[in-house]
């Protein structure tokens, strides 16, 4: 029961992009398509599912016993660097067509403040292993929520005559706000 | 390139947030005060400058396919050093800027000009770059933080302005994004004329 | 860009010997900046501290000792005194029951149980909302009551809490929080 909870906070009530600004390049950057965005999506699933296990693995079992706790930024990011490489060379190996569509964005996982942000958060709101796995799979579909919403809504927008202004960037920061409002309608849920 | 463009280009023409649109993610979460938003640039100025002068320094000893490796590690160590530097000297700063302190290792603008500039240029070119995209950074923070903290509380740095509540949206998550997309579409505007 | 070829030895060399000057940077400035951190973390806990007991003249920071919770967690427990005499207990609790996850407290007991004062430290409630458990108008309520005869639960669920307009949530933390605090002096066998 306390993992739905966990669930449903993580994707909606607290959603990564929408509430706590969390992964907001690659959301502006890869959400042109429905395509490409499942496909962003689901490689940092991938990687924040697995970042945060070893992310606390190391915490718990290195940082603290040896009182270098103030090693963490460095080694989850290097933790997560590694990751990205290792998911880069998969995705090559599995699927050329979409390793080729995400492009630049697969090594930039690396920076997606989501993933490092995640692995944080875990440590800092004191969960459990499976809570911490549990959390960053959530948050990850939270990410994926947000990021497919938001590329069905460019594909519409497309079609939309935008003043020349707001044409790019600032079209997308608006609906994203939209967005985020109609998500703090979730608040209730839990 | 002549160091006062160099220093300049970081504040106005490219814009590392309202130009170049890197480092997203702290822009939206920290400007819900003109204060918070100055102290986030002012710590990634500090990150920057460091790792644009110690990559540019260390450029000709990294063998290229670990770059970027080495980059993160020189970058996060910077980060590390401010973390605990504000957790010591401005307890309630850093507590308010929260995750966003470690979160500049991930800050494209850092990885971006260690990439793009430090590792290919002088540690004195590296290092105006520095300090020209960190102004940068930390203008467009300041005044994307003074408009969320006047329309949302009324006040600028905690002093009131306006009588009343305010429009509570603006210092809550919609609002940033509202906020930004505006201002960004305002600067879009300026540049176009 | 770099003039040292990338062969296994060079790669290797380079980046642990830059990740070793970066530990030793790190440990180094870690040092410099230990104390001034603990500094800090004890005059936010005294500061707390004063505002939730009633008057004292020792160091309770300094007398500090832990108690475990029924969940098995340990909280931090600052005796007030005054000479010899203890005037109040200043418990450190916590809940992660918020709309916005952890919040952090400081909750100060009499003797008997009663409650003197709470102190929110860390709270990331949404603004307008949860955020008013910082305030008075919510705090004020329990001043004096003694969670051995007040039900600590908010009205909703039957309890004698006022809860804070639109944020339930929130109110249902802080007294989580506040419970948590005072379950665990009675564990310990202090009130």
């Amino acid at each position: 029961m306390e993992y739905i909870l966990l669930i449903i906070s993580a994707i909606f009530v607290n959603n990564v992009v929408l509430a706590q600004f969390l992964g907001i390049c690659p959301f502006l950057g890869v959400s042109n398509k429905v395509q490409t965005a499942l496909g962003m999506a689901g490689a940092v699933t991938f990687v924040i599912v697995l970042a945060t296990m070893v992310t606390y693995i190391i915490h718990v079992y290195v940082l603290i016993p040896l009182h270098i706790e103030f090693m963490q930024t460095i080694t989850f990011i290097l933790v997560i660097a590694a990751l990205v490489q290792m998911v880069e060379i998969i995705l090559k190996k599995i699927s050329q067509p979409l390793y080729q569509a995400l492009g630049i964005f697969l090594p930039l996982i690396t920076t997606n403040c989501a993933v490092l942000g995640v692995s944080i958060l875990v440590i800092q709101k004191h969960y459990t292993l499976i809570q911490g796995v549990v959390y960053g799979g959530a948050t990850a579909l939270g990410f994926g929520l947000a990021l497919v919403i938001l590329a069905g809504i460019r594909e519409q927008l497309e079609l939309a005559n935008i003043p020349k202004g707001m044409q790019g960037v600032p079209i997308l920061l608006i609906t994203a706000g939209i967005l985020a409002m109609a998500f703090m309608g979730f608040a209730g849920l839990v | 390139m002549n160091q006062l463009k160099n220093f300049t280009k970081g504040l106005v023409r490219e814009n590392p947030i309202l130009v170049l649109v890197l480092g997203t993610c702290p822009t939206l979460a920290t400007t819900s005060s003109a204060l918070n938003g100055l102290g986030m640039g002012l710590a990634t100025t500090f990150v920057l400058v460091g790792s644009n002068i110690f990559i540019a320094l260390l450029a000709n000893v990294i063998p290229d396919k670990v770059r970027i490796p080495s980059f993160i590690v020189v970058i996060a160590t910077f980060v590390t050093i401010v973390d605990l530097v504000m957790q010591a000297y401005v307890p309630s700063l850093y507590a308010t800027l929260g995750i966003f302190i470690p979160l500049i290792v991930v800050n494209c603008i850092v990885l971006g000009r260690a990439e793009a500039f430090a590792c290919k240029n002088s540690v004195l070119s590296s290092a105006i770059d520095g300090i020209g995209m960190g102004f940068g950074f930390t203008l467009a923070l300041g005044v994307l933080g003074t408009i969320r903290e006047l329309l949302g509380t009324g006040s600028v740095f905690g002093h009131k302005f306006i009588e009343g509540d305010g429009i509570l949206i603006f210092i809550l998550a919609p609002g940033a994004f509202i906020a930004f997309g505006y201002l960004m579409a305002v600067v879009n505007k300026i540049k176009k004329a | 860009m770099a003039k040292i070829e990338s062969s296994l030895k060079n790669m290797v060399l380079s980046l642990t010997l830059i990740s070793l000057v970066a530990s030793a940077a790190l440990g180094f400035a870690n040092d410099l900046t230990k104390k001034p951190i603990e500094d800090q973390k004890n005059a936010k806990n005294t500061s707390a501290i004063k505002q939730v007991v009633p008057e004292f003249n020792n160091n309770p920071a300094a007398e500090m000792f832990m108690l475990t919770t029924e969940e098995g967690d340990s909280l931090e427990i600052f005796p007030a005194k005054n000479g010899e005499q203890i005037v109040g207990y200043a418990v450190k609790s916590f809940t992660n029951k918020g709309f916005s996850g952890f919040i952090s407290m400081m909750v100060g007991f009499k003797p008997d149980g009663t409650i003197v004062n709470i102190n929110i430290l860390e709270q990331k409630e949404t603004p307008g909302l949860g955020s008013k458990m910082t305030e008075p108008g919510f705090k004020d309520q329990f001043k004096d009551k003694n969670p051995g005869s007040f039900k600590l639960k908010v009205i909703k669920d039957d309890g004698e809490v006022q809860a804070i307009t639109a944020a339930t949530i929130s109110s249902r933390a802080f007294c989580d929080g506040v419970q948590r605090a005072y379950s665990t002096l009675k564990k310990g066998g202090l009130i």
